[in-house]
């Protein structure tokens, strides 16, 4: 019977789940929590005590850190939400839900690296900004001193994530658009008097924001643990917490892995923090916003607030265009001194010797991509398949199981994973890197596969059966083929969330996995802007190849087998 | 010149098709319900809309609408006060029905009191006393569609529109609902617009007919 073949598949499924996700989360939480109390026989630390807490304590600018962490991180999230909100509601109407997706793309798959590393080369005082304007609007003829990038309020790094983060909560507004009736409500909200601006922030918003609480949540968790941005354009004396404490755990005296391993739980405990506070406000905004909407207002504010936001948005879209095309200009740069708004040489110099280093870098970034991608990809269609069979909904613990990765902060429990590893004897490299990898990239494909999957059509399926097809050929035969967009999307997703993973590459690889997002990032504090741009340049265009890929291959295949496309 | 004038309308739903129906000129007096009957799928909903100001992207319209002798045609929705009773009765999932009424309270009752008091005293008329804080899913059809024409009605609206209000309820409800509704309408002394393909609903209404005819 299909039912307890799905439920023995569930079980499987359940149990790689299980083994592959959870167990090295907790492991890794675990080793990172008894090296916090001064555990860590690695080090020759073995007694339970509260020195790595007194250290860290004692480490300068600790207090700095997690100020910066909070103010980055909160901020970063709450004008991200907020202006894709407004966002949301001006494009809604005037742009297809496809139309959108595809402009949001490619932002969606460059990398934070990327991202970062080419908005550094735009408004840094020596970037594109300042030399658009420069002599014959500043009078600049050598770049100010100012620090732009690295600002000590941390601005930048603001600016940084908002410029990855808007584009995120888009598409998840997007879907999210699609669950409830925002036409009907806004027509009804208008037929009561109420401008198109203010019934979608009074009528649709508040319907939208429980569909995308837990993306929100994972995007606070992310803002506030994220290193690779922090490093490139964050403050770095103190730095972020995130950032301080790598640099700790990769310091010559080993004697700060300790307090760094407190501070990894420090991280933790603002994570979860943050997100009380975040649930603390959400209830007053609920009352305040309940409040507002008794009173009955029929005014043109939150018109002039979705311009507003049209407008900020359109300068984030430029910003974003400017680093990517900044990154390319750079990688083909031969001279270029300062106040020139263009390259006076170019060179392909830097793009011409691969086997130097950038070769090797993008196939270790494909291999470990492709790999993860995989291997995710089966594990999310053995889930989604067996939920089919089993004939049994997601339970929300389930739900929960698949944010777990995303929601918990990587550092608090990578460096832990790490040590845990070494201890069965499982030793740093490629494959610890691709699982690694996997712990990030699973969560992304199955989100991305859930709501195609449960949107196919059920009576494709029940025709078939009722052809004799048996389950296999069903998933087989009909699913996958069927499927076979969303399939490739949620694939490409995938891959550029491993393209763009720093940390557990550099601390399961052990620095013996160099891929193009952890070159990049350490060329980025070298001088040279060509050799970066290339890494850069390569580190954005894998995944945009992906993404391409995704989008041509089904018209392809569909033309293969001589169905017309229209 | 308190009515409701149709000049001329015509939809097309995209600028090569053709119309939907033939020219339509129409003239709903205060205080009458004219029902405007037609073959479903003829565009009865897309005239709603037209009329309303929620036309989609896409169509075109010719014609005017006319309130009170005012020009209306340009104006957004919002600014036309012209309510609209849906064929679902969508009431806002996220509010409590009686928050669902305070949002169509017309801005000039102030004070949190007075409108609280002006909520409560339509929840009474609604046979809805004591639902203030109801969630709408709660609700059965009749309730839900009772609780939107109040809420219709507190937005004080100049000309009402009912697109097929009765078509989803069951027969036994229906007729109910219906005298519920020409009760209230009537009252206020404003145009009606009925859009039905139900000849009792015309009826009942017991003002003037009118087909919308095929192209």
């Amino acid at each position: 019977m299909t039912a307890a073949d799905g439920r023995w598949m569930r079980l499987c499924v359940l149990g790689i789940v299980l083994a592959g996700l959870v167990l090295p989360i907790v492991t890794g939480l675990w080793q990172t929590g008894r090296a916090a109390f001064g555990h860590l026989p690695a080090v020759g630390a073995v007694s339970i005590s509260l020195d790595p807490w007194r250290a860290l304590a004692a480490l300068p600018g600790l207090w700095r850190s997690v100020a910066l962490s909070l103010w980055t991180g909160v901020g970063s999230t709450a004008l991200s939400l907020l202006l894709a909100l407004a966002l949301a509601g001006v494009l809604n109407g005037r742009l297809s839900a496809g139309r959108t997706a595809r402009l949001l793309a490619p932002a969606l798959a460059a990398p934070h690296a990327a991202v970062a590393i080419g908005l550094a080369y735009v408004i840094a005082p020596s970037g594109w900004i300042a030399r658009l304007l420069s002599p014959w609007a500043t009078g600049w003829q050598v770049p100010p001193d100012v620090a732009i990038v690295h600002d000590t309020a941390g601005l930048s790094l603001i600016l940084g994530l908002m410029v990855k983060e808007v584009p995120f909560f888009l598409l998840v507004l997007l879907s999210a658009q699609g669950q409830i009736a925002v036409r009907a409500s806004l027509a009804a909200g208008r037929a009561l008097g109420y401008g198109a601006g203010t019934a979608w922030w009074k009528l649709v918003v508040p319907q939208l924001y429980p569909l995308i609480r837990l993306p929100v949540f994972v995007v606070l968790s992310f803002a506030l643990s994220v290193v690779d941005m922090a490093m490139l354009l964050g403050p770095s004396n103190p730095p972020t917490l995130a950032v301080a404490m790598t640099r700790w755990f990769l310091a010559a005296e080993t004697r700060l892995i300790l307090p760094a391993s407190a501070a990894a739980f420090l991280l933790s405990g603002l994570v979860a923090a943050a997100i009380a506070l975040w649930l603390a406000g959400e209830r007053a905004v609920a009352a305040l916003g309940r409040v507002w909407l008794r009173r009955g207002r029929r005014g043109r504010v939150a018109e002039r607030g979705l311009v507003l936001a049209g407008a900020v948005g359109a300068v984030l879209a430029a910003l974003a265009a400017a680093a990517l095309a900044s990154l390319l200009v750079w990688s083909v740069a031969w001279r270029w001194s300062f106040p020139d708004a263009w390259p006076e040489s170019w060179s392909l110099g830097a793009w011409m010797r691969p086997a130097a280093g950038w070769g090797p870098a993008v196939v270790e970034t494909a291999r470990t991509g492709v790999v993860a991608t995989l291997l995710s990809l089966a594990l999310a269609i053995a889930w989604l398949e067996s939920e089919d069979r089993a004939g049994l909904g997601r339970a929300r613990w389930a739900e929960a199981l698949i944010y777990l990765p995303l929601i918990v902060p990587q550092i608090a429990f990578l460096f832990g994973l790490s040590i845990a590893l070494l201890g069965v004897g499982l030793p740093a490299g490629a494959p610890a890197v691709i699982w690694g990898h996997a712990l990030f990239v699973f969560p992304y494909v199955m989100i991305a596969l859930s709501e195609s999957w449960r949107a196919l059509d059920p009576r494709l399926v029940r025709s078939a059966a009722a052809l004799g097809a048996g389950p296999w050929r069903r998933l087989v035969a009909v699913k996958l083929p069927v499927l076979s967009r969303p399939i490739l999307t949620a694939a490409a997703i995938g891959f550029a969330v491993s393209v763009a993973q720093y940390l557990p590459t550099l601390f399961l690889g052990a620095g013996r996995v160099a891929t193009l997002t952890t070159e990049a990032v350490t060329l980025a504090s070298g001088s040279d802007r060509r050799i970066t741009g290339v890494y850069a340049v390569l580190q954005a265009a894998l995944p945009f190849a992906a993404y391409l890929l995704a989008l041509l291959l089904p018209a392809a295949m569909r033309r293969r087998r001589g169905l017309a496309a229209s | 010149m308190s009515g409701l004038v149709l000049e001329v309308v015509s939809i097309r739903p995209g600028a090569a098709a053709q119309p939907l129906f033939a020219p339509l000129d129409l003239t709903v007096a205060a205080g009458s319900i004219t029902t405007l009957m037609g073959a479903s799928g003829i565009g009865k909903s897309t005239l709603v809309d037209f009329v309303g100001g929620h036309l989609a992207a896409g169509f075109e319209a010719t014609g005017r609408v006319l309130l009170g002798g005012r020009d209306v045609t340009r104006l957004p929705a919002e600014a036309r006060r012209i309510g609209i009773l849906f064929q679902d009765a969508l009431l806002f999932p996220h509010l409590s029905v009686g928050d669902n009424l305070s949002f169509g309270l017309a801005q000039r009752i102030g004070g949190r009191r007075a409108r609280r008091i002006a909520v409560e005293a339509a929840l009474d008329q609604a046979g809805l006393g004591g639902f203030h804080d109801r969630d709408p899913a709660t609700l059965s059809g009749g309730q839900r569609a009772r609780a939107a024409l109040m809420r219709t009605l507190m937005a004080d609206p100049a000309a009402l529109l009912l697109d097929e209000p009765f078509s989803k309820l069951d027969p036994a409800l229906r007729s109910e609902l219906r005298e519920f509704v020409f009760d209230h309408v009537r009252a206020r002394a404003i145009p009606v617009l009925l859009v039905s393909h139900d000849r009792e609903d015309a009826s009942a209404a017991g003002g003037p007919v009118v087909l919308l005819a095929e192209r």
